[in-house]
């Protein structure tokens, strides 16, 4: 029985099932709220979910059973002298550390937890970024959606904000440089694109068993990092399209990703009406088209950066992804056929297997 | 005179052209320069009050460009979509 946190436009939706099937929501909460993403840490079984009310602004809540009143954790504001508030909340991921979590939200902001979750801190030191003034939102604001811990050493992280690029720590935080060389931004002019800091990293991994190779979904291009994030080389060739929002890797096989193309940053629909997951085995050398199972006419779906993950690894890894249409697909062999596992829920902002 | 860089669409409704010589002092002046030479631009980079759209970049050379921000005979101006847009 695999279980999914799906965070939708409408409220968080839990489902259950078998990969194969049509799963059941088996339980529903912040029902009418935005939530932006939900997980749970796999180390304690702690439920956690990043909600933005429009009316009350972004929480967090945790929850140890999902069956109990979830609540509200603690220490995520900005200070007062900051020129806007807290807007959003985009993921939460463990640290290597027990019971320290790191959240990252927007204004391209980074909290940390040591206590499961119940109460948070900003990280001052990134807050207090000499050219934080000179940063630029993407489309869902200046979120940061990415953290990529280093498996074994709690000191060395990666961040990736839309649309401040890649940041590297190896002191735990104390202080943040960019990893920035070699992404090439379409979007800039071409006499800026050297220089520029305001590069949109769309979704970022870094594989477990060799943490210095990270994958990256760029806004135009997908590419591979082999030295820790210092430098990124193309990997897009043999793709429909560069263009896309999330990114999975298998956390057993350094060599793999998976990415869904959308056609372009003004067309962020599946190309050709077709949903196609792609697939690298080689570390972006090739890449194969996973469609069987999925929509393959008329189907123009958008699926957003938290919206896919994976669970398990190997040949029977389990992926799943939703949409903003409200559907949520299903494979239980690595993306070599697909099932539809839920219809009809609000816009799907994130999925994640608990 | 400056020369303004388009991508499609805004390409298409100058008749094809990536690049556009207008006259002009300010970003304003020279869009607007744009518009009269291809009146088809018009209303797609500048609103109704002649403001530069919210998730229109116009770059003048590699630095970000506002209505007002001055414009030389050899400056490039490139009108970009935002990636706040979309």
């Amino acid at each position: 029985m695999t279980q999914l946190l799906v965070g939708t436009k409408k409220g968080l939706f839990v489902l259950e099932g078998d990969a194969g099937g049509q799963f059941a929501i088996t339980s529903r909460a912040f029902a009418g709220e935005p939530v932006e993403f939900a997980t749970r840490d796999s180390r304690n079984g702690r439920y956690l979910a990043c909600v933005t009310s429009a009316f009350y602004g972004p929480k967090v809540f945790y929850t140890d059973d999902l069956s109990a009143e979830w609540q509200q954790a603690a220490g995520l504001e900005l200070p007062e002298d900051a020129e806007k508030p807290l807007e959003r909340l985009w993921t939460i991921v463990p640290a290597e550390e027990d019971d320290h979590l790191y959240a990252g939200g927007a204004p391209g902001v980074l909290f940390e937890s040591h206590d499961a979750g119940a109460s948070w801190e900003l990280n001052k030191a990134f807050w207090e970024q000499p050219t934080r003034p000179d940063w630029s939102p993407g489309a869902g604001g200046m979120c940061m959606h990415s953290i990529a811990t280093w498996p074994g050493d709690p000191k060395r992280v990666a961040l990736a904000i839309s649309a401040v690029g890649v940041w590297l720590t190896e002191d735990g935080g104390r202080t943040w440089r960019h990893g920035n060389k070699g992404l090439y931004p379409r979007y800039m002019p071409e006499e800026a694109r050297e220089d520029t800091i305001d590069l949109c990293v769309h979704n970022m991994h870094r594989s477990p068993t060799k943490p210095e190779r990270l994958f990256i979904q760029f806004h135009g291009g997908v590419y591979r990092s082999d030295d820790a994030g210092e430098t990124w080389t193309s990997i897009a060739d043999g793709l429909p399209s560069d263009f896309g929002f999330p990114m999975v890797i298998d956390p057993g096989d350094p060599d793999s990703a998976y990415v869904i193309p959308l056609v372009a940053d003004l067309d962020r629909t599946t190309p050709e009406g077709k949903v196609r997951v792609y697939e690298t085995r080689d570390a972006g050398a090739s890449w194969t088209a996973r469609g069987d199972g999925l929509p393959s006419e008329d189907a123009y779906l958008t699926i957003l950066r938290q919206a896919f993950c994976g669970e398990g690894s190997g040949p029977s890894m389990e992926l799943y992804f939703g949409a903003t249409s409200g559907d949520v697909f299903g494979s239980g062999d690595a993306g070599k056929s697909w099932f539809t596992a839920a219809t009809n829920l609000p816009p799907v902002h994130s999925v994640r297997a608990a | 005179m400056p020369v303004v860089r388009l991508r499609a669409p805004l390409s298409e409704l100058a008749g094809g052209k990536r690049e556009v010589e207008l006259d002009g002092a300010t970003v304003a002046e020279v869009l607007q320069a744009l518009e009269r030479e291809h009146p088809d631009t018009r209303g797609w980079i500048l609103d109704e009050h002649g403001a530069i759209r919210e998730h229109i970049n116009v770059f003048v050379n590699k630095e970000y460009g506002q209505e007002s921000t001055a414009v030389s005979p050899a400056d490039r101006l490139h009108v970009i979509p935002a990636i706040s847009g979309g």
